[in-house]
């Protein structure tokens, strides 16, 4: 079954629409695809302004400008990634009306656009990191498997939206509102130890974002006891082990509801 | 091999879910399932119990008329709609074309949209890279090829993506009418690709409403009407068929609301036009012996044309005509008193004149318009000029193509030099 996804036909299919919507994207502007490294650039260097200048929400974490990047730029990912997919199936509507190609095929060039971005923008991380002079653990190693659970989770919940979307336009607003409760939800600008409840705050914790984004923290920049992570948080208790089944569950019900939807795209978009 | 099935259709029918207010908004559904869980939407069955086979090799065609039902047995076909009932098997690969140029875009290069566009066909980088240079040719915008689509004339789009698509290898095409497109001489092209395709013995499931490409290029066919099928066979029946359903839907719709005397008086200003020292009243067209008609078969060998002109000022040896144009305003037949070399005689203000044209039944399968007009003793000025003011429509069960359709001879005779 494999074999067949990603066939040659599928593969050069892929990489043309990739290429397509790289293209599109920065069509017009004058630097072009420059704005892939300088937008992310420039948006960090607000925000080391902003969170490390004025307000000094690290609370005492070492590193804390590129802790805090790294958060963002792993929820970015995410952000990106879904809400792209969300419009994707709509979006390619001409094709799926006029032609037969496998309907996952634009939910899954959509979340290839999102990786490629996140790959330019950890890029700026890494400078960022050598810049204030991060020791690099080897735990780093770890942060590729992390990822991967991010991309899981973001691609279940991209099937199921995109797939959702075709018959309910209501969808995005819904989704835009989550994102935005989600993002404060999450310890992204704030360290969890500003949250004095312990209960409420490895509530927190398993959600699968949190729990990513605290462990890519904690696996490239410091094992400082100051970083709160799922498995630090229930002491390596099965509750650490949630979020995983939430990506799980995510995965297989998106692709689930994707597939039972997949064959009335046409006539329902 | 020749017997071998390519694809068959077995009792398949299309049910679309129409609802009454678009549902397309969670608040609409909560709100309708508040109001006693009923939901209210149409069940519209736009095919019932559609059975056929297509052998390989096979150039099959499919007619009908519009709203029949054909583009949606198509899209199932090529596997874009599910059938609600029955199946349908496709042994190889089939490729669809609904559309010419699925998936240009218009901010991308001529060349990039290439690219993706071989990409939607089932094409890869390379293979494409190797093909790139007589899809250009064929194409015949060599130059363009790094300007944006956005600048190219709705022609170069399509010529563009119709080299694209017969670069397409495939077990089973599935053309819906992309002909007709481009200048005369592309055109040609693409008749020449369509006899290839039939030389090679290509399978090519073909949707058109011109029955001269039907009978042309199609070994068998069906005809669909209200999602059923009404024949199934040689594709010269199969034209025939189709032509006698529009004949008969034709017949129903003139009974029904036009009435074959125009009186034109009631007509639009906006397709009349001239100095007005004439004005047109009426256009009649019948057949032989006074019978009015609007539809002219092979029975019939005369058509008569009767104008009925009225003199608003006094005018001195007017000339009258009139001229014949099809669908697309091309002329076909024009005829007045001057040419005619008949003599008018001078009309004073309120003075009625008839003239009846006879003319045989030449034409050739179509519509045609009537316009009439009156002008001065030389033509030079339009008294009055009345755009389409009648209708009527010619068709002929003899093969032919062109404008003039006639019965006619043929001899043959084989030499030898022994």
């Amino acid at each position: 079954m494999f074999k067949r996804i990603f066939s040659k036909q599928n593969r050069a299919l892929l990489s043309e629409l990739v290429r397509t919507d790289f293209k599109l994207r920065y069509q017009g502007s004058v630097l072009g695809y420059a704005w892939s490294l300088l937008r992310p650039l420039l948006l960090f260097v607000i925000l080391y302004i902003v969170f490390v200048k004025v307000i000094k929400s690290g609370g005492g974490i070492p590193h804390f400008p590129t802790y805090l990047l790294l958060g963002i730029v792993i929820w970015n990912f995410f952000l990106e990634m879904t809400t792209q997919s969300l419009g994707s199936i709509v979006g390619r509507g001409d094709l799926i009306r006029k032609i037969r190609i496998p309907r996952w095929i634009i939910v899954f060039s959509s979340s290839i656009s999102a990786l490629i971005n996140l790959g330019l923008n950890l890029i700026v991380v890494l400078l960022f990191m050598i810049w204030s002079g991060v020791d690099l653990q080897t735990t780093a190693l770890l942060l590729p498997l992390i990822l991967i659970e991010v991309y899981i989770f973001a691609l279940g919940l991209s099937l199921f939206l995109s797939a959702a979307f075709v018959k309910f336009r209501d969808i995005s607003y819904i989704w835009e509102v989550i994102l935005q409760a989600g993002f404060y939800l999450t310890p992204i600008l704030y360290s969890l130890s500003i949250v004095p409840n312990e209960t409420f705050r490895k509530i927190l914790l398993l959600n699968p974002m949190a729990q990513a984004i605290q462990d890519a923290r904690y696996a490239t920049i410091t094992h400082d006891n100051l970083v709160i992570t799922t498995s630090r948080a229930f002491d390596g208790g099965l509750y650490a082990f949630v979020p995983f089944v939430v990506v799980g569950v995510v995965l297989v019900g998106g692709l689930l509801y994707f597939k039972s939807q997949a064959n009335s795209f046409a006539e329902n978009i | 091999m020749a017997d071998e099935v390519a694809i068959s259709v077995n009792h398949v029918g299309k049910t679309f879910r129409l609802p009454h207010e678009r549902q397309s908004s969670i608040k609409s559904v909560l709100i309708n399932s508040f109001r006693g869980g009923k939901r209210t939407f149409e069940r519209q069955q736009v095919l019932k119990d559609i059975t056929f086979n297509i052998k390989k090799g096979e150039f099959f065609g499919i007619v009908g008329r519009n709203g029949s039902g054909k583009s949606t047995l198509l899209k199932m076909l090529a596997n874009i709609y599910t059938p609600t009932e029955g199946n349908i098997q496709v042994e190889g690969k089939l490729t669809p074309f609904i559309e010419l140029g699925v998936g240009f875009s218009p901010e991308l290069t001529g060349r990039e949209n290439v690219f993706l566009n071989g990409a939607l066909l089932g094409f890869n980088h390379k293979e494409m890279e190797a093909m790139y240079d007589d899809i250009v040719e064929f194409a015949e915008i060599d130059r363009f090829m790094d300007q944006k689509l956005k600048n190219y004339s709705s022609g170069m789009q399509v010529r563009l993506a119709f080299s694209i698509a017969i670069r397409a290898q495939s077990d089973i095409l599935v053309l819906d009418e992309v002909l007709a497109v481009g200048d005369a001489i592309f055109q040609k092209k693409c008749y020449d690709y369509f006899k290839t395709l039939k030389k090679n013995k290509q399978t090519v499931v073909f949707v058109s409403h011109d029955t001269g490409a039907l009978q042309e290029y199609c070994d068998k066919g069906i005809v669909v009407e209200n999602g059923s099928i009404v024949y199934e066979g040689p594709i010269d029946r199969v034209v025939n068929t189709y032509l006698d359903i529009l004949n008969e839907t034709e017949e129903r719709h003139d009974e029904q609301t036009a009435r074959p005397e125009t009186d034109s008086s009631k007509d639009d200003i906006k397709n009349r036009w001239g100095t007005g020292e004439i004005k047109i009243n009426k256009v009649y067209v019948g057949k032989e012996g006074g019978d009015e008609a609007r539809s002219f078969k092979d029975e019939d060998s005369q058509i008569v044309i009767r104008v009925q002109f009225e003199a608003v000022s006094s005018v001195e040896r007017p000339v009258y005509g009139i001229t014949i144009t099809d669908v697309s305003g091309q002329i076909i037949f024009q005829s007045n008193t001057l040419w005619c070399e008949y003599k008018t005689k001078d009309i004073i203000p309120g003075e009625v004149v008839n003239i009846e044209w006879i003319i045989p039944n030449a034409f050739n399968t179509g519509t045609l318009h009537i316009s009439p007009a009156a002008a001065d003793s030389v033509g030079s000025v339009i008294y009055e000029w009345l755009e389409n003011a009648a209708t009527f429509k010619v068709r002929k069960r003899q093969k032919s193509h062109g404008h003039i359709n006639t019965t006619h001879k043929l001899n043959v005779t084989y030499e030898h030099d022994n």
